[in-house]
């Protein structure tokens, strides 16, 4: 974004990254963190996990901006988010 | 598998695995279910909320929602069928200082359950009541329950349900329930935010909560699990403060969620107290 | 604060009695619902228990009632209920809920004619069955037959140390005659009543479980807000209470709770042997019934047929092993009781046709008078009738 003067904050304000942790164990593979995740970072993975379900992978981990809502649409406790 | 490092020696803990009898874990909910998001919800509602976790239980009936109880790692109690409200009460009455949760479905609730239902609301009984609604009977198999929309298909309906369902915040208001509010399990945020505000306020708190059942209601009513979540992202209209009576459960027009009520009365235990000349 | 033990001589009801016993053993919480002939339990315990900060709550229905009582047990409070036929019908669901989770509690049956709504105000020991049976499943209960107000206000002392010793139910089966009978009643000193409260466990918590027993088969018990984080389920139960659906976690779980019935069955039997030690004619009865009882055997003494009576004051466990062993000396028994014969089957399954065996009892509504008792023990002597 363009400013018409440079904020005086704009060294401090920086968006959050993540990085997210997949437990396939304990996937299903219901797709709701692919679905909602709103950098669009995570797809099935071609792998079954031991339970035959695809667990999400990531597409490119570095866009992951730490929101959780992976972590807390997840029905499985199978993924959450920390901060980079 | 020898040789090999376990799963749970490589992998780092998930923010609420500390509340989650996690040698229990993976639960038996169906793929896509919803009621594990509105678990997890609950629990960080838990962890934001309660200081002392010693002096948190939840009590959950029978049937799916039912098995919440036995995958949180703090007292609680997988109680009959209906009557998680009842053992909750005696539970609260001689532990007046904790934080009782009931946690259930909605036909556990609200069909066999639904007399001791109004009758805690009624007493404003000092409980956080979070109802999973999924429309219909899960672990039987997907029958029709008090909480089935009209002409939905049920295995005890496969033409057509012919009742009318409930509406729960309602029917929960006209009991005297003193804080009533209903999300879905895609506004998780929203849910875990009421979840919390129930768990710190006093009175008799009722949440609803609309969560998928693929498995058994969604197949009979080409609903697959994520076809739920886009219907609560598309038909969802949120208006706190909303008339209770005007909130019918609408999948068409529009599903009214907010917190419609909130108000402030005294509990069993404080009235109880007070005519009796006690503290 | 009011007096929780009221030591003296009154003049009482033995609902009245009952309420005041459970309050001598520490009950401190009781949930309810009216029904005759039960109702005054309720009454009175509502009138005392706040005074003794205790909680009464009359609930929405018999099945909230014993569900409240379950709950306020697992908060670590001695709870009880009473009620009477169709209440405790009501019950039995979640009765097999306190068995299974091991719940300690009391609960009264004052006894009505039935079934159904049957004789409301009319005394009857027709649930005596029902009692041992009527919960779906296999299981053992413990159930004590007062016959006086006095005898209620001990029993129930006795019924609330057997549940917190043993962990489970206890019922307490009266009935209608009992329970609405006034009669003089002492209460002793409070530091002679003797209460047990339930074992707390010991040692580390994270590797507490819930369901393993001690050397007595019975496991300690904590109450929610002990830090133990409890799972206790209705679901067939391993020892750290999960869930677990297997044959061997069935068979063990049900060896639990039996168990620990069958292992102490010399501290659980009481009963009382009146004119028993020389005796060739032995009444079996129990409750209201065995108080007539005496005048019959003191008659049938004076008639020259030395009958006695076993009076049965726990009621189940059945003494089977006491019946087993006076059928191998006696001439005949006889079963007194207001229903059609239920305690009088298990006393012919354990005298297994050594003797001669027969029934005194009639439908609910009235006592069984002595000569009925008199002349059926005249008719098994072969002395006529």
């Amino acid at each position: 974004m363009d400013f018409w003067r440079v904020p005086l904050d704009a060294a401090d304000v920086f968006v959050t990254k993540g990085v997210v942790h997949i437990l396939e164990e304990r996937c299903k593979g219901c797709g709701y963190c692919i679905e909602y995740c709103p950098k669009s970072i995570l797809t099935f993975s071609s792998r079954f996990n031991k339970k035959g379900y695809h667990p999400p992978m990531l597409t490119g981990a570095t866009d992951c901006v730490n929101c959780h809502y992976c972590e807390i649409i997840c029905p499985e406790f199978a993924i959450y988010s920390v901060e980079a | 598998m020898t040789g090999k490092k376990k799963q749970t020696d490589i992998t780092p803990a998930h923010p609420l695995d500390d509340l989650i009898r996690t040698d229990r874990i993976p639960h038996i909910w169906c793929p896509g279910c919803g009621i594990g998001t509105a678990f997890s919800a609950c629990l960080s509602a838990i962890k934001r909320s309660c200081e002392n976790l010693n002096n948190v239980s939840m009590v959950s009936g029978i049937g799916c929602s039912g098995r919440a109880a036995g995958y949180i790692k703090l007292d609680s109690f997988h109680t009959t069928h209906g009557r998680a409200i009842p053992f909750a009460t005696g539970l609260k009455l001689a532990k007046p200082d904790m934080n009782v949760i009931v946690f259930s479905g909605d036909g556990d609730l609200f069909a066999i359950g639904g007399n001791h239902f109004i009758h805690a609301a009624r007493r404003n009984m000092d409980l956080t009541v979070i109802c999973v609604n999924n429309l219909n009977y899960g672990m039987t198999g997907g029958q029709a329950a008090a909480t089935t929309p009209h002409k939905a298909k049920t295995t005890t309906s496969i033409s057509g349900n012919p009742e009318d369902p409930f509406n729960l915040p309602l029917l929960a208001y006209a009991a005297g329930a003193t804080y009533v509010a209903r999300w879905t399990i895609l506004h998780t945020r929203d849910l875990t935010e009421s979840i919390s505000e129930a768990l710190s306020r006093k009175g008799f708190s009722f949440i609803e909560v609309l969560a998928p059942c693929p498995i058994n209601y969604g197949r009979r009513n080409k609903e697959k699990s994520l076809d739920s979540l886009k219907l609560y992202q598309e038909k969802s209209i949120i208006k706190n403060g909303a008339d209770p009576a005007s909130v019918d459960l609408d999948f068409q027009n529009g599903i009214v969620l907010g917190t419609f009520v909130n108000r402030d009365k005294p509990t069993f235990y404080e009235k109880y107290k007070m005519i009796n000349g006690l503290d | 604060m009011s007096k929780a033990v009221l030591t003296g001589t009154h003049y009482m009801t033995g609902d009245e009695a009952c309420a005041e016993g459970a309050l001598a053993a520490g009950c401190r919480f009781f949930g309810g619902y009216p029904i005759t002939p039960a109702t005054e339990v309720a009454e009175h315990m509502s009138e005392r228990l706040p005074g003794v900060g205790g909680v009464f709550i009359q609930m929405e229905d018999e099945i909230a009632a014993i569900g409240s009582v379950l709950g306020a047990s697992w908060g670590g409070v001695k709870s009880m209920t009473a009620t009477s036929g169709p209440g405790f019908s009501l019950m039995m669901e979640n009765l097999g809920l306190g068995l299974v989770t091991e719940t300690p509690c009391v609960i009264v049956n004052v006894q009505r004619g039935g079934p159904s709504t049957g004789l409301p105000t009319q005394g009857a020991q027709a649930d005596m069955m029902q009692a041992r049976w009527g919960s779906h499943g296999d299981y053992e209960i413990i159930a004590l037959a007062p016959s006086s107000p006095q005898e209620i206000f001990h029993l129930t002392i006795t019924a609330f140390n057997l549940s917190e010793t043993y962990r489970l139910p206890v019922l307490i089966m009266t009935d209608e005659i009992v329970g609405h009978m006034s009669e003089k009643v002492t209460i002793p000193d409070e530091k002679t009543i003797v209460t047990v409260n339930r074992k707390a466990p010991k040692g580390r918590k994270d590797r507490f479980k819930l369901y393993q027993p001690g050397e007595d088969g019975v496991a300690p018990m904590p109450a929610a807000g002990d830090g133990y984080n409890v799972h206790v389920t209705g679901l067939t139960h391993d020892e750290r209470g999960y869930p677990v659906m297997t044959v061997d976690a069935q068979r063990e779980m049900m060896n639990r709770i039996t168990g620990k019935i069958h292992k102490n069955l010399s501290h659980i039997l009481l009963n009382e042997r009146f004119m028993l030690d020389d005796a060739d004619y032995v009444i079996v009865s129990y409750g209201v019934s065995s108080r007539t009882s005496y005048a019959a055997v003191e008659e049938l003494r004076a008639m020259g047929i030395r009958a006695g009576l076993f009076r049965l004051i726990t009621v189940w466990p059945f003494p089977g092993n006491a019946v087993k062993e006076l059928a191998e000396r006696v001439k005949g028994f006889v079963t007194v009781e207001i229903n059609l014969g239920q305690i009088h089957l298990e006393v012919e399954r354990h005298v297994a046709g050594k003797t001669a065996v027969k029934l005194v009892g009639h439908t609910g509504g009235t006592i069984i008078p002595p000569e009925d008792v008199v002349a059926a023990v005249k008719d098994i002597s072969g002395k006529g009738v």
